[in-house]
């Protein structure tokens, strides 16, 4: 048995903390797959530690003005946009 | 064009002259075109017009390609189907009643099917090899930092690259030989430096003076051939008898084949899926409707509004990694899960390294099974994953491998995947032009 089961709310919770809206169908499936699928990844457990060595080095250019995109274009997908700003939805 | 093949077909008018003047390239819908929509397969994004190319478009332009379609493909690259496309299903050209695999069905199926000459893919965990195989055409997908991924939508960064596809291992690898080499865009894409960053010769980038096309000359008398024998064991009969048909061919060039054994492999698919899914969970956090992709115009608080956003904007196995991506990064699991993924992925690496000691190139069938009928494996994600076996420790090993047809059973194509040392993509390409004779 899996030693971390879940449960419905628990699958609520993760995805109120990855705000992604389900329906109840969805919960009950997922609440079903993720208990199979995490039951799976308990196999890592056995995994021993292993001293990894990173291949790539920091990669840092001079600090200095370059073309990037100009405003218009940086919003055209914006569904909202005012005075050249994106606009979203209140925060309160 | 029959197979839904193409999300988006419009044409984009390479350069006059160059490598790929006259030949026609499908691009996957999750790398950027400049005014011409880049969905990823998702609801999402279904108006989603990039300002700028990516890289590897750029370059296809320079070299003189003509672009004719944006590919269908699983959305945002999560499946090996391209049956999670909210644009609908690809069709296997071999035989209709399959699926061409994935994610990049619809760049593989375009190939197969004579609508490009050529197609680029991006390959997380596998969507270019796995395609290629299932619609029995060849696939690369380059060692790490080979490609630019500037332009990319992000999936997983640290699994991820852009990887090419066509008919021949000589054309497939041509088509390499465009779009490598190092972007200023992409620092992973940066050999030129040392380490404390500084210097600045660009020739050090492993593809400055390769000629990947050039490999393909099928001359493999005396080249060591490791099969790893971790991945028969699961394998469909039929796959196993094509891929000893081939290595038989091999020897029978002068290869020589050796035997060898790969621990870490049987925590490979649990790796990957963890550390896939929390990059993910972190990557697709960006769609909330306010800068670019569908907003749903929902008033109050905003948390509920992207909530509800995401909702209508995702589709299930996007919602489902999404999610055990966040659970899996949350706090009490990250150590469990995520740096556990980590250590195995550096073992994995370790294995590679030590296996590529005995042998010149390793191969495996590319995938475990035939292409499934359409709609036969949606319901059961945990099979899904598990037809991932033979590709996904090549990406978390940063390594080039490519796959290449070899033979069919039942009428469906077979792929024999054939898995370099880092930037050896020289070797695979030889040794696959050796299995094309």
């Amino acid at each position: 048995m899996s030693e971390t089961p879940v449960d419905a709310e628990e699958v609520k919770h993760v995805a109120e903390l990855a705000r992604v809206d389900l329906d109840d169908d969805e919960v009950d499936a997922f609440t079903t797959q993720f208990a199979e699928i995490l039951e799976y990844f308990e196999a890592l457990d056995e995994v021993p530690e292993v001293e990894s060595e990173a291949d790539l080095v920091n990669v840092m250019r001079p600090d200095e003005v370059e073309a990037s995109l100009d405003q218009e274009e940086a919003l055209q997908n914006a569904a909202e946009t005012e005075d050249g700003f994106f606009k979203g939805p209140r925060v309160s | 064009m029959s197979q839904n093949a193409f999300i988006t077909e419009e044409t984009i008018e390479g350069a006059d002259d160059g490598p790929l003047a006259d030949v026609t390239v499908a691009v996957k819908d999750n790398i950027s075109t400049e005014g011409v929509r880049t969905t990823c397969g998702s609801a999402m994004l279904e108006s989603y017009v990039p300002p700028y190319d990516a890289t590897v478009v750029e370059r296809l332009k320079d070299a003189g390609a003509t672009i004719v379609g944006k590919a269908n493909m699983d959305e945002f690259g999560m499946g090996g189907t391209t049956e999670t496309s909210a644009y609908g299903a690809v069709k296997n050209p071999v035989d209709e009643g399959h699926v061409p695999g994935g994610s990049s069905g619809g760049s593989a199926a375009a190939v197969a099917a004579g609508d490009a000459d050529l197609a680029l893919g991006s390959d997380t965990g596998g969507s270019v090899r796995n395609p290629a195989a299932f619609c029995g055409v060849v696939g690369i997908k380059p060692t790490y930092g080979l490609v630019s991924r500037y332009g990319l939508v992000a999936y997983a960064n640290s699994l991820e690259q852009i990887g090419p596809i066509g008919t021949s291992v000589a054309e497939t690898a041509a088509l390499l030989d465009v779009i490598s080499g190092p972007d200023p865009r992409d620092s992973t894409t940066r050999f030129d430096l040392d380490e404390d960053g500084n210097g600045t010769d660009e020739t050090d980038h492993p593809a400055a003076d390769s000629n990947y096309a050039g490999a393909a000359d099928g001359d493999v008398d005396g080249m060591t051939i490791g099969v790893i024998t971790d991945l028969l064991a699961g394998a469909d009969d039929r796959v196993v008898e094509a891929f000893e048909t081939s290595l038989d061919d091999l020897r029978a060039q002068g290869a020589e084949t050796v035997e060898v054994s790969l621990d870490s492999l049987e925590h490979a698919v649990q790796a990957y899926y963890v550390i896939a899914m929390s990059e993910a969970s972190s990557n697709l956090a960006r769609f909330d409707g306010v800068r670019y992709g569908q907003s749903g115009g929902y008033e109050g608080n905003w948390n509920d509004a992207f909530a509800r956003a995401r909702e209508e904007g995702f589709g299930e196995e996007v919602k489902r990694r999404i999610l055990l991506g966040t659970y899996a990064l949350s706090a009490g699991y990250h150590d469990k899960y995520y740096k556990k993924a980590q250590d195995a992925r550096a073992w994995v690496k370790r294995d590679f390294d030590d296996a590529l000691d005995q042998a010149d190139v390793l191969a495996t069938p590319t995938m475990p099974v035939l292409p499934p009928e359409l709609g036969e494996s949606l319901d059961d994600p945990l099979q899904l994953y598990l037809m991932d076996a033979n590709t996904v420790p090549v990406n978390l090993a940063n390594l080039p491998a490519i796959s290449v047809p070899a033979g069919e059973a039942d009428g469906l194509p077979v792929g024999l995947q054939l898995i370099g040392p880092k930037f050896g993509e020289e070797s695979i390409v030889r040794a696959a032009s050796a299995v094309e004779e």
